[in-house]
């Protein structure tokens, strides 16, 4: 401790900064979330309040959305969304099958889940032209199909309006599904492994282990990635279907991602794409808060 | 069938049946990475006379084509500087950041951090249009700064997430030592924690590159010109000028894929380390 006046005065000075500190080194960072989201979230929701064409008012501010809910290319689309939510539940089931031979240490497991996880790193894009030419009328997979006689399964898989989101989907888990292999492998090598030999001495089964070994132990990393792919479904598919079949055909693959950016690049509307956007936002939230909530579930039942 | 032949992997009927399903699983991941490679060493008369079978003359003809005359010379190094810029603005600002975050109190400092787990699932998609009209309104619509804020801010949230859960983990007795030999903030930033969080900077650096190199929605509205395009948006554009000639087609998707393939080589167990992170707590 100083004791004189002019040195306290410094030390104080000093302290001041000190306490600084911390803010200025979050500042560079807090800057860019402030414009790369705080504000694009404030301008969207006043957007969606307004209309243009009205001098930016509107009878009760709620026109935009009245129109989002009418239009039927809304409710296909948020349709799509749901059945691309589909194949959520699939991937888990099948990754965390996957998962659970491959670390029982299946001969040539390093090799499968190097495969498996190859998919994920490839672009978007580049995946879904792949995938466009191997499901053309002409291309791979019919080849393959008329190839072992099964002629009428051969269909044209981008160009039918009943099965081209179908297409999407399984371009979208071919790509995905390793992630979760990946994900579920990476946690059951952190798991006791004296509790599996003990699950052995007492003659447990295969089911027997994974039941009320595997499964319990995965239930967060589980929780974890049903969330993460359940917003994938709703908010990063654009570009699968951008590329694949950019809406079309009859727009019939329209997801909600597609729709705003229609609205706002091509119909130029942007306060419907706006209000448009503000729906999936909540849609986001409330995902979330479905996954605190089970999240706080599991915990309590884990202890 | 003894426990211990079980455990060995044996060829027992049990462990054979194992190798059906993942057997399977890896013919469907590798059939359409098959179509892609063997597709681009055909010439297009090969390709139609047999999209299936392998080349009857392996050539690299589709590779020139799709080199020459289409400048993915430049698409390739407009990905690579976005992307390796990005990397490192949101790495540095990340770290700065999360040092604060793991190893300072100050007020407001536990709501910030719990704003990144939010933030990470944000629809990029949702924010685009007023990201647009801000961008415009600054004039750097077209500019390739325009790309980089908007993917630097996408990645904070995980960079700091994760720098910040590893930075905790430093002891605090280091951090004292470096204050009494008299370093800064900085140089202990610098000199003592960075140095021990090689794996959590290569995580985090990894998982961002891959994200920047495969984007293609904000690199396709910002980046108008065909000057600045990066390689994703490119392909996706050249591929209505060469739907018909899919193997030229094919070699420029295998070039695109060629870096994070390397990083797929190479960084595999930081991808997966940075997944494993994102689902701790």
């Amino acid at each position: 401790m100083e004791a004189a006046g002019v040195s306290t005065v410094a030390a104080r000075q000093r302290l001041a900064r000190q306490r600084l500190v911390p803010y200025l080194l979050v500042a560079p960072a807090v800057v860019v979330l402030a414009f790369v989201f705080a504000y694009p979230v404030v301008s969207l929701v006043v957007d969606s309040l307004s209309s243009p064409g009205l001098l930016g008012k509107t009878d009760h501010g709620l026109q935009n959305y009245q129109a989002v809910v009418r239009d039927p290319m809304f409710r296909r689309s948020l349709l799509n969304n749901l059945r691309l939510f589909v194949a959520v539940p699939v991937m888990t089931v099948i990754a965390v099958l996957v998962a659970a031979l491959l670390f029982e240490r299946v001969r040539g497991w390093r090799f499968y889940r190097s495969i498996v996880f190859l998919p994920y790193v490839l672009a978007i894009p580049v995946v879904g032209i792949i995938f466009s030419y191997m499901l053309q009328r002409n291309g791979l997979v019919n080849e393959v199909l008329r190839g072992v006689g099964l002629d009428a399964l051969a269909k044209d898989w981008l160009g039918d309006s009943g099965l081209a989101i179908w297409s999407v989907w399984s371009a979208i888990v071919w790509q995905q599904l390793g992630f979760g292999v990946v994900l579920f492998l990476a946690r059951l090598g952190s798991v006791d492994p004296s509790l599996y030999e003990a699950a052995m001495v007492d003659r447990a089964g295969w089911w027997a282990r994974f039941r009320h070994i595997t499964l319990p132990h995965l239930a967060p990393v589980i929780e974890f990635f049903v969330t993460l792919s359940l917003i994938n479904m709703l908010s990063w598919v654009f570009n699968y279907v951008y590329v694949m079949t950019n809406g079309g055909p009859v727009n019939s693959t329209y997801v909600l991602e597609l729709l705003i950016y229609q609205s706002a690049f091509r119909d130029d509307l942007p306060n419907i794409a706006a209000a448009l956007s503000v729906v999936v936002l909540m849609f986001a939230v409330v995902l979330l808060s479905v996954q605190a909530y089970v999240r706080r579930r599991i915990e309590r039942m884990q202890g | 069938m003894t426990v211990r032949s079980r455990r060995s992997g044996g060829l027992g009927p049990v462990t054979a049946l194992r190798q059906v399903p993942l057997a399977v699983m890896a013919l469907v991941v590798l059939v359409p990475l098959y179509f892609l490679v063997v597709s681009s060493f055909k010439t297009s008369a090969d390709f139609a006379a047999s999209p299936l079978g392998l080349p009857r003359h392996p050539t690299l003809e589709a590779y020139h084509k799709a080199l020459a005359g289409h400048r993915i010379g430049l698409l390739f190094l407009n990905s690579l500087v976005i992307s390796v810029s990005s990397v490192a603005v949101a790495t540095a600002f990340g770290a700065l950041a999360a040092f604060a975050l793991a190893k300072m109190r100050f007020r407001g400092r536990e709501p910030l951090f719990r704003l990144m787990l939010p933030l990470m699932v944000v629809p990029p998609i949702a924010l685009l249009v007023p990201q647009f009209k801000l961008m415009s309104a600054l004039g750097l619509v077209g500019n390739r700064l325009s790309v980089i804020v908007l993917y630097v801010g996408i990645m904070l949230p995980f960079t700091i997430y994760l720098l910040r859960n590893f930075f905790a983990g430093v002891p605090d007795e280091l951090l004292e030592a470096a204050r009494l030999d008299g370093c800064g903030t900085l140089a202990t930033l610098v000199r003592v924690i960075l140095p021990l969080s090689g794996p959590a900077l290569m995580t985090a650096s990894v998982v961002n590159f891959v994200f920047a190199w495969n984007e293609l929605l904000i690199s396709l509205v910002f980046l108008q010109s065909e000057s600045q395009r990066t390689l994703v948006v490119g392909l996706t554009l050249f591929r209505s000028r060469f739907s018909l000639d899919v193997p030229v087609l094919m070699a420029g998707l295998a070039i695109a894929t060629i870096p994070v393939f390397l990083v797929y080589l190479f960084g595999q167990r930081f991808l997966v380390r940075g997944m494993l992170s994102g689902s701790s707590r």
